[in-house]
């Protein structure tokens, strides 16, 4: 940035009178410096991330892929998943490590698969897609989007030291962050800054200016936690400085139809609904450019079916397997409807096309899941997917067999990938410093 | 593997080391108190803080970033959360939401002081006078001649830039309502002159103490004032404004804010049930159901002054018509003077198996599935809450093999199905001390309605509980009503609550001596607040912290003392 030209004076003097209205060139000294492609540019459209966390693994010998590498064939749980098989990476065989520590069911699993440790005391590590949205998030009006598709509002989306990001589980408010009032249109040939923008905006800094104090005032262990505000503060900060600049264009945003209600539920009709509704607003989200980083918690612990007396959950525990299957009927019901709606998740992404490509070509995908085999909390053989190559990023389309490493490994991958400044990733046992060189491109 | 524990070790020596030295310096001063702590304000706080400074009619739409729980409460989660960009965002859209109702037309009058001389540009006079005043109830201290430099600026920069004084104004508020100041509640510490070497918190952050943990809410006007003129430190003082505040109506406020965090009932926001099978379970239903449970608590403790165990006993309760179909008892809607009232009180008859918040359906449903009841839920549930005990989770690796089968052989009640768990060692040591609780609270289904029998097989309700042996639901409350631990439980969690953190080791003594006066009271509930808000351990810090670079480095410090507990075990 041109140190003679301070945007703040810029700005002011833009807005002393009536609004103005600018155009692109005249603000481009205000944009990010570091290269990030723009669309408009002609550059390549700029990479995204997503994790999709599904509870209660899979049934073992029914998912794992029967051969190594390429051109393997999807087993029965993964069948739904065939058009998207030559973007996808199957990972097997990884381990959750728990250290001598007990067992939480459910809860260990996640931790370690998101933040690659288990929280000890008070701390916790910062989970792996907010490490992700601090190099790729922070040039969108969002840093990230979560949310929670089965109703609830849990979230696996923690900064360091436990500020947990909230999830949305209503379509319609997501709509309205996203596209409400405060949407600007990035195609729009006008601009107009909006001057309570403006004026919101010196208010904040005003704000900004007691960190120092505040910060001066307050005990060793209480610092990070108003760090972590005043880094968020600083986060609507820039909000706001991009509302007052003229987006740059994105030749393939269109603004979703407006959702007026739909209520999030726990029945699988509910998800099924609100998975297409929070795809659509997601795919349109990327296109317009107001998120690179989004979070899709399943969270299948209490779903059922309408009138079903036992969840998914309960199920995996009480119901007996079927002699002549094999495997737990209705818990297998629900893995499939799980992994359908995934499939279905990744089509919608796929049929937003920007130019060549479609929004889930410029997206990496990350699925996890808590157990390997949830009637008996198995923390070994994980499945593990990657969906999507980033822009070319990533080799998709092979089976990789990691058998008895720690799960960390995909993770570290994908934070590398995404360009995390980071050699190894994990604590005691599920640190690793070996990405998953196979499947880098 | 090897190293990381090695340096477990070392660090481990270190921390010794500044373990005794901290304790030398504490017993040299008679002084064994805990650290200071910043606490994130609750949604509950915020919206008493809105309400108190503003006015009940001032509208919060959105919604809040999630709270913790921490040791069974809320109220120490707040003590070690901070605040995410998403919810960022959401304090930012509430404040301003909030800031102009504030200035509207229909309010400005009444709540700004003064009128600009011209609405259309700035007077900072007039936005002085609004902002300091309000500022100092919303920082809970008067703000500094910076603080308030920076917002009434804020105001005339954004007047000027919307041309508008009340636009500018209303921004300048929201700011203040998204600052550090507002959103955490920080302790300020200044040495004790009664203990040399030791500390305690400033006048102001003595108020805030106070009225948070009394009254759920921010200092009045007059608690600050009291602070101004340093009364709050000396006893007569303290003494007076507590009496004050414990006579206030907003002690209410306080009491259900206890209750709500203790009984988990922030948790009814995700309470679903499925309509098919428990169609009475309306949302409204749901919400009555947590109201009458919360008025059956506030009847015993608060309008009755009545022994706090009652609360597992009492059949006295409240009732609107959505309860009533659920309770299968009718409630008509009268009041005085034939205005209709939608809570009604109502006795449950010495016979019927409803007694105590236990029985009520705010509890049975709340600790159940979506689609069921469940007495191991219910029965931990129990344990954790009435009596604070910990229940370890469930081994990993267990095996549900009995369970299935006894499913699968037509077991038709719960007790039928759960007999697994004796006959497996690794389960039956937790689910025997968890399942004869719940077994008593099987006459109500997972939506707490009155039921028989399961599956066409009569409810055997009968239990135990720490060697108390009973028959059913009322056995199960008179037997916590009795026991020691619910006791122990109420006083430990209060205190929890006042100090924004778990009582430390050291502070078992004022924990014994609190529980000591309250069972002299005949467990009076405010005599027992009335206590902690008059004891010195609620104002007493212990040493400041090292400065950051001379510490352990957090993750480090906290992987020795996990080495420490797994050493000692």
């Amino acid at each position: 940035m041109s140190k003679a030209l301070n945007r703040r004076t810029v700005l002011r003097g833009m807005l002393g009178g009536t609004a103005v209205s600018v155009a692109l060139p005249f603000l481009d000294c205000f944009l990010n410096s570091n290269g990030t492609a723009l669309a408009a540019t002609g550059n390549e459209l700029p990479v995204v991330f997503g994790s999709w966390f599904q509870n209660l693994g899979f049934n073992p010998g029914r998912w794992k892929p029967a051969t190594v590498g390429a051109n393997y064939q999807n087993n029965a749980e993964m069948k739904v998943l065939d058009p998207f098989r030559e973007r996808i990476n199957v990972i097997s065989g990884t381990k959750y490590f728990l250290d001598g520590r007990p067992l939480e069911t459910h809860v260990s699993g996640v931790q370690i698969a998101t933040m690659g440790s288990l929280p000890l005391g008070g701390s916790s590590d910062p989970s792996l897609d907010t490490t992700i949205a601090d190099v790729i998030g922070s040039r969108t009006r969002f840093k990230s989007i979560e949310i929670a598709l089965s109703g609830g509002r849990q979230s696996l989306s923690r900064r360091k030291g436990g500020a947990i990001n909230p999830s949305e589980p209503s379509p319609a408010a997501l709509y309205t962050r996203l596209f409400g009032p405060e949407f600007k249109d990035p195609n729009s040939a006008e601009f107009t800054p909006d001057p309570q923008v403006m004026a919101r905006r010196s208010v904040l800094s005003a704000i900004s200016e007691e960190r120092k104090e505040v910060m001066k005032r307050v005990g060793a262990s209480d610092r990070a936690r108003l760090d972590e505000y005043f880094t968020s503060l600083r986060q609507i900060e820039q909000q706001l400085e991009m509302e007052l600049r003229k987006p740059a264009p994105m030749a393939a945003c269109s603004i979703p139809e407006k959702i007026e209600q739909a209520d999030p539920g726990r029945n699988v009709a509910a998800v099924e609904r609100n998975n297409r509704l929070f795809a659509e607003l997601l795919a349109h989200a990327i296109a317009c450019g107001q998120t690179r980083v989004f979070n899709m918690n399943f969270g299948t612990q209490g779903l059922r079916t309408p009138g079903g007396v036992r969840d998914w959950h309960s199920l995996t525990h009480e119901e007996p397997i079927d002699p002549k299957l094999g495997y737990q009927k209705d818990v297998t019901w629900f893995i499939e409807f799980a992994t359908g709606t995934f499939a279905k998740f990744l089509t919608i992404l796929d049929s937003y096309k920007e130019g060549p490509g479609s929004v889930l070509d410029r997206t990496l995908v990350l699925w996890q899941t808590d157990h390997g085999y949830a009637r008996t909390h198995t923390m070994d053989d994980l499945p593990i997917l990657t969906v999507g190559s980033a822009n070319g990023r990533l080799k998709t389309g092979l089976h990789v067999v990691a058998t008895g490493d720690p799960s960390t490994r995909v993770g570290l991958t994908v934070q590398q990938v995404m360009g995390v400044p980071i050699n190894s990733w994990g604590r005691l046992s599920n640190e690793t410093s070996k990405p998953l060189t196979d499947i880098i491109a | 593997m090897g190293k990381r524990r090695l340096i477990g070790v070392a660090m481990l020596a270190a921390l010794a080391v500044t373990g005794v030295a901290l304790l030398v310096t504490g017993t040299d001063h008679k002084i064994s108190a805990g650290p200071a702590v910043t606490r994130r304000l609750t949604a509950e706080q915020y919206r008493n803080i809105v309400q108190d400074v503003f006015g009940a009619d001032i509208d919060l739409g959105g919604r809040f970033e999630p709270d913790m729980r921490v040791d069974g409460l809320l109220a120490v989660g707040a003590s070690q959360v901070s605040i995410t960009a998403a919810g960022m965002e959401q304090y930012d859209a509430m404040g301003r939401a909030v800031a102009a109702q504030v200035v509207d037309q229909n309010h400005r009058d009444m709540l700004v002081p003064c009128k600009p001389a011209s609405p259309a540009a700035s007077d900072e006079k007039c936005a002085r006078e609004f902002l300091s005043k309000v500022g100092r109830l919303l920082y809970r201290r008067p703000l500094t001649d910076k603080q308030l430099l920076a917002y009434v600026t804020a105001a005339s920069e954004a007047t000027r830039i919307t041309g508008d004084f009340y636009r500018g104004l209303s921004l300048s508020l929201a700011g203040m309502l998204s600052s550090p100041s507002f959103l955490f509640v920080e302790q300020i510490v200044e040495p004790d002159p009664e203990h040399q070497g030791g500390f305690r918190l400033d006048d102001y952050s003595v108020a805030s103490q106070l009225s948070f943990f009394l009254w759920n809410s921010a200092p009045d006007s007059m608690l600050l004032s009291a602070a101004a003129e340093g009364e709050l430190h000396t006893r007569r003082g303290l003494e007076r404004q507590v009496e004050r505040m414990m006579a206030s109506p907003r002690l209410e406020q306080g009491v259900r804010a206890f209750f709500v965090d203790q009984l988990r009932f922030d948790e009814f926001e995700v309470l679903a049930k499925d309509a098919a099978l428990f169609p009475k379970f309306s949302a409204q239903a749901a919400a009555d159901a947590r109201e009458q449970t919360i008025k059956t608590v506030l009847d015993v403790v608060l309008t009755r002054n009545a022994d706090y165990r009652e609360i597992f006993t009492t059949r006295k309760t409240f009732l609107t018509p959505e309860l009533g179909a659920i309770y299968q008892v009718p409630i008509y809607q009268d009041g005085p003077n034939g205005a209709p009232d939608q809570w009604q009180p109502y006795e449950f008859p010495d016979d019927d198996p409803r007694g105590g918040i236990l029985t009520q359906v705010a509890f049975t449903a709340l600790h159940s599935p979506a689609g069921r009841g469940s007495p191991t839920i219910r029965g931990k549930a129990v344990r954790e809450i009435a009596l604070c005990q910990t229940v370890p989770p469930p081994p990993a690796d267990v095996s549900f093999t009995e369970f299935e089968n006894n499913t699968a052989h037509g077991a038709a009640t719960a007790r039928e199905r759960l007999a697994a768990h004796a006959t497996v060692p690794s389960c039956a040591g937790c689910h025997k001390i968890i399942d004869p609780i719940g077994f008593a609270l099987e006459n109500f289904d997972g939506a707490g309605e009155f039921r028989t029998t399961e599956n066409g097989s009569p409810i055997d309700a009968s239990g135990e509980v720490d060697g108390i042996h009973y028959e059913d639901a009322g056995g199960l409350g008179q037997a916590i009503y009795n026991n020691p631990a619910a006791v122990s439980c109420v006083v430990d969690r209060m205190s929890a609550r006042a100090l924004g953190r778990t009582p430390m080791k050291e502070e078992r003594e004022w924990l014994r001596t609190l529980k000591a006066e309250f069972e002299k009271s005949g467990h009076r509930l405010p005599a027992l607040m009335r206590e902690i808000a008059l004891s010195d351990a609620l104002y007493r810090v212990g040493q400041p912290k090292a400065s950051p670079v001379t510490r352990l480095p957090p993750t480090e410090a906290i992987v020795t003392v996990e080495l420490l507990s797994g050493a000692s075990s």
